[in-house]
């Protein structure tokens, strides 16, 4: 008796009954379910209800709460509708869904205006527990660097090598193309418009200028952020999923001093690496292009280099290249032990470590130019 | 039910060979499932007991041999026939494997969205049965997997594998990392869910209470092949030493009082 399933009403004088047949699993579902809606709506006080159900050939789950839901819904006073028919091998099946509460599930509230004013409110009041977190990460790398130099040994050299060959090393081949790039654009473009007043040599100063300065460390914590903060945040995340943390406290060791200071000890050493290299790329493909496009030689590039740019220039890029390493990478380890079981909440804090990241870069990036500004730098 | 897919066996694994690099895990396997038997799968660790059951899921590839499943060899198929044996099977995996961004509900009503047209009202009602037969309470069906113990994580992971009904469940270590009592309390619900539902259960394990409480057939896996299959009495009469060491040692003894 396979087949389509079907629910018939049989007349029976002041008895209500109703003859289920075919296959009632899962694979019907939606017919099912409109039948079933259907014979809800059957009127009438019958004295007694009958659901007979021995020609079902095949029943699941589904069939099975199909034909319990029936029951329920015509179950009205006194009259309790009846379950007939129904073979032993399916018998377990239905007592067990008999023994299921029908609980309505409860829909979360949809978006209200008081519910976006508490988000922003939420949001607001996040700042400030932002800003102490990064506080609170920086005094405990502090202290354990202050334990390191205290007891050298205790310091995790592979570790930080390791992590300096992922960030520094690794990384030279992308942020050198990058760099140099940029490098190219900035001179093409101060050909482009200098020439018309006919100062073209001017483009190797604001080269010079600008790539040691800014762009040069700028560009390059950006990328570093982007690139090696991500990876904190996810390795140190999905260790705190797995709870490898919790393993590493419970062991005795402070996870600050084995997992987050080799690695800002490594991005603190090579971002003024790559900053450095990064600024030479850029200079080097201004140089080219200053040559190819706008026919100044490499010799008076040089001279006229030597002649725009002081040791000042280059010393205002680099120290400022370890304070954003440093900043990029507690930002990164805060996100990264702030990661909760879910993957949803790992790309969550690995997005933000690198916003966030980034964001303090820029705003480290101002704070150095109104410090050098006023030192007369 | 046809007639001839009692005598079919559900599962048909004919001279699997798997490797991994030079390492031959599984060679010249064969392996039959009966319909509607608990199949205990044991074996010593690193024997290859998850690889035979990711491969016969094909997650795993392998060099030679074939597997049907429902009469269908799974190579041969592709596209719409393969999805309908997936659609008709369930996995329990070693650790769960729920979705950690869904709750509980989302969880277990993921594949009923994906294959089945059916309405919301129907999939959360569905969804507390599921939760029922698994012996959770339906305040735990807004809970995200990491609210979950470890226990209750299998229960779910269990209620997953059931969502669509499949009439075949791979359950790998299901009673592994619970408590005896919930170890126990999990065989008895395999159990009942098999005589319930009408499943066929494919249960990896190492626990002998499992071999002893839940299982119908136990095959064991040793240096890729299967050396025995059979009833525990087979087993216990074997007299493969690895066998032998595994029915007849302290832990054995203990269990059968």
């Amino acid at each position: 008796m396979s087949g389509d399933p079907k629910l018939e009403r049989i007349a029976k004088g002041n008895a209500l009954a109703l003859c289920a047949t075919g296959t009632w699993t899962a694979r019907f579902a939606p017919v099912l379910e409109r039948m079933v809606a259907d014979a809800e709506k059957l009127a009438g006080s019958p004295q007694s209800i009958f659901i007979d159900v021995s020609d079902v050939a095949k029943l699941d789950t589904f069939g099975a709460w199909l034909i319990e839901r029936l029951r329920r819904s015509l179950t009205q006073g006194a009259v309790e509708a009846q379950i007939a028919g129904l073979s032993t091998n399916y018998s377990s099946l239905v007592d067990e869904v008999r023994r299921v509460r029908a609980t309505p599930v409860v829909e979360t509230s949809a978006v209200t205006i008081t519910g976006m004013l508490e988000q922003i409110g939420r949001a607001v009041s996040g700042v400030a527990g932002t800003v102490a977190g990064l506080v609170d990460m920086l005094g405990a790398v502090l202290a354990a660097s202050g334990r390191v130099l205290i007891h050298p040994r205790s310091l995790r050299l592979t570790s930080t090598v390791h992590h300096l060959e992922q960030v520094c090393w690794r990384a030279v081949p992308i942020i050198v193309l990058i760099t140099f790039l940029i490098g190219c654009i900035i001179a093409q473009q101060g050909i482009f418009h200098f020439r018309r007043f006919g100062a073209d040599i001017f483009v190797v100063d604001m080269l010079g200028v600008l790539v040691l300065r800014e762009i040069g460390v700028l560009l390059v914590a950006i990328m570093v952020a982007g690139r090696s903060g991500s990876a904190y945040t996810a390795e140190l995340g999905s260790m705190k999923m797995r709870e490898e943390i919790d393993a590493l406290r419970t062991m005795g060791f402070d996870p600050i001093e084995v997992l987050v200071l080799p690695r800002m000890l490594a991005l603190v050493l090579a971002l003024p690496i790559l900053a450095f290299l990064g600024a030479m790329a850029a200079l080097y493909g201004g140089g080219l292009v200053a040559w190819l496009y706008g026919g100044v030689d490499p010799e008076a590039f040089l001279l006229r280099l030597r002649d725009a740019i002081s040791i000042d220039h280059f010393i205002v890029g680099i120290v400022k290249a370890p304070v954003m390493a440093a900043v990029i990478g507690i930002v990164a380890c805060v996100e990264g032990l702030a990661v909760q079981g879910s993957a949803e909440s790992l790309g969550q804090h690995t997005t933000s470590s690198v916003v966030k990241g980034i964001f303090f870069v820029i705003v480290m990036d101002g704070v150095f130019a109104i410090f050098f500004a006023s030192i007369g730098m | 039910m046809m007639a001839g897919d009692i005598q079919n066996p559900i599962i048909r694994v004919r001279d699997i060979t798997v490797q991994f690099g030079a390492t031959r895990v599984l060679d010249g396997l064969n392996l039959d499932v009966k319909r509607g038997e608990i199949l205990g799968f044991v074996g010593p660790s690193g024997a290859g007991k998850s690889v035979l059951t990711r491969t016969i899921i094909g997650l795993v590839p392998k060099v030679a041999g074939s597997i049907e499943v429902f009469g269908v060899d799974l190579d041969a198929s592709g596209g719409a026939q393969r999805r309908g044996v997936e659609r008709r099977w369930g996995v329990l995996f070693q650790q769960g494997a729920l979705f950690s961004s869904l709750t509980v509900r989302q969880n277990i009503q993921f594949p009923m969205r994906e294959y089945l047209r059916v309405s919301q009202r129907l999939m959360d009602e569905i969804t507390m049965a599921k939760l029922t037969m698994v012996g959770l309470k339906p305040e735990v069906a807004e809970r995200f997997p990491s609210e979950l113990s470890g226990g209750m994580i299998k229960r779910v992971a269990l209620a997953r594998a059931l969502s669509l009904d499949p009439d075949l469940v791979f359950l790998d270590e299901p009673t592994s990392g619970l408590d005896p009592i919930g170890a126990g309390d999990f065989d008895e619900l395999v159990r009942t869910l098999q005589r319930t539902l009408g499943l066929t259960v494919f249960m990896v394990t190492h626990d002998l209470d499992s071999l002893y409480t839940a299982c119908d057939r136990i095959a064991v896996l040793g240096n890729g092949k299967i050396i025995a299959a059979g009833s525990m009495a087979d087993m216990q009469a074997s007299q493969h030493p690895w066998l032998r060491q595994y029915f007849h040692g302290k832990r054995a003894r203990a269990v059968m009082g």
